[in-house]
């Protein structure tokens, strides 16, 4: 059991590390780009997380001056919950920017190919 | 049994990232990844998080996929179906994952309090907090105090995105370009359906209230400034999906969120500044009082509402701009 608990969030953290930069790589939709970008920037955040998590600990957050409790590393969650709202605004961008796109080609999909039916 | 659930919920991450790829239309896509943002919010909290989970449950499920949807209104549903080649994708992707897979068997295993990543600052945080900032949210104090520079940075990062979507779509469309799905339902919202709008109109003023709650208990409890900015802006977004676009912009204008976003940031630097006319160092709470766990308070709950306020600001202005191009 313990074998399997110990790296398992790591490996999951590949996993979608490896989901995301492949829908990144392979499709050419922009908007699934962007989806796929969304799941390795969660991937990260994961590994993050995971790297703070203290055996028998609780969120830190001191509860009744009981200061002496085992607690989780802050540090980490800290990074991650100001990345995920940073997240969040440049994903906003990366969609104004698709807007634009559509806009300006009236297509999202393959825009390196050259104009074929449209 | 936490772990036994753990794994569960990661498993379903998996699947539904996997999901997420593989559909086709791109409306089924964004849901997915709501539910992603939701599966990978319960996972941090079974790893101790309580404040990044509230983070990811209010902005990954709920405000992108808003935003996604915004955006998917004015561009395409469907993804065409195309011919890539799939292969040189595969075996990047399975060289890099055996490599990083290979990396984890050194890590030290999880939950292991002796692992390196606890041993430096972690502990002298909690000592500091506990003599000099006396917050039991010791995230927040980390957020505020401690890494105040690092957050300042955050700020200005949202501000800078905000503007940079505000210049991308904040005007109009160009003529002649009316989106496929524009009309009626951004003007009109979903005034029609009848269950919606009671159950929202009782939903909002509670979601406001929790906004409110989450910032000025976040010293005591998990939340802070960004959390709270996201609920706030969350409330509005939702009173704007249910009565349509325009009586949302009559509720906060286009104008006092676009101050909200500049303000708060700016009061964030102001209290940096105030406290080097004072004598101290830029963020140096401890001159703004007397009492130097007082001083650390004053200064962690004005920068919070410094924070708080460019985030609402910045996402309303942002959901705004999406909505506003669909009605051009």
């Amino acid at each position: 059991m313990s074998a399997l608990t110990d790296l398992f969030h790591y490996w999951v953290f590949v996993v979608l590390l490896m989901i995301g930069f492949y829908g990144v790589m392979t499709r050419s939709n922009l908007m699934k780009k962007l989806l796929g970008l969304s799941i390795f920037q969660s991937a990260v955040f994961l590994l993050f997380i995971s790297m703070g998590k203290v055996e028998g600990g609780t969120a830190p957050i001191v509860l009744d001056g009981n200061w002496d409790a085992t607690f989780s590393n802050p540090l980490p969650q800290v990074l991650i919950l100001t990345a995920i709202v940073v997240g969040i605004s440049t994903l906003a961008l990366g969609l104004a920017l698709v807007v634009r796109i559509k806009e300006a080609y009236g297509r999202i999909d393959d825009i390196d190919a050259p104009e074929a039916e449209s | 049994m936490i772990e036994i659930l753990s794994i569960f919920l990661l498993c379903l991450t998996v699947i539904t990232a996997v999901a997420v790829i593989r559909a086709r239309s791109l409306f089924t896509a964004v849901m997915l990844m709501g539910i992603f943002s939701l599966l990978m919010a319960a996972a941090f909290l079974l790893l101790d998080a309580a404040d990044v989970a509230l983070t990811e449950a209010a902005v990954g499920a709920g405000i992108s996929t808003v935003l996604m949807l915004s955006a998917l209104a004015l561009t395409a549903s469907k993804e065409r179906v195309e011919h890539v080649r799939f292969g040189v994708a595969v075996i990047v992707c399975t060289v890099l994952a055996g490599a990083i897979f290979y990396a984890t068997f050194d890590k030290p295993p999880l939950g292991d309090p002796n692992a390196p990543v606890h041993q430096h600052v972690a502990p002298e945080f909690f000592s500091i907090t506990r003599e000099e900032i006396g917050i039991p949210n010791v995230v927040t104090a980390i957020l505020g105090s401690f890494r105040g520079y690092d957050t300042l940075g955050e700020v200005i990062v949202v501000l800078t995105a905000g503007i940079g979507v505000l210049f991308l779509i904040g005007g109009t469309a160009p003529m002649g370009q009316v989106s496929p799905s524009s009309g009626d339902q951004t003007i009109r919202g979903l005034r029609h359906h009848q269950p919606l709008r009671v159950i929202a109109k009782w939903a909002i003023p509670f979601i406001m209230i929790f906004a409110f709650y989450v910032q000025f208990h976040g010293e005591y409890s998990p939340g802070g400034g960004f959390q709270a900015g996201a609920l706030f802006a969350a409330a509005i977004i939702l009173y704007g999906l249910i009565e349509g676009h325009r009586r949302s912009v009559q509720v906060i204008p286009p104008a006092v969120l676009r101050a909200m976003a500049a303000g708060g940031a700016l009061l964030y630097g102001a209290v940096g500044v105030v406290t080097m006319l004072m004598g101290g160092n830029f963020l140096e709470y401890r001159v703004l009082h007397e009492n130097s766990t007082t001083a650390q308070q004053m200064g962690i709950i004005l920068i919070e509402a410094g924070v708080g306020i460019t985030v609402a600001g910045v996402l309303l202005a942002i959901f705004h701009a999406f909505a506003a191009r669909d009605r051009a």
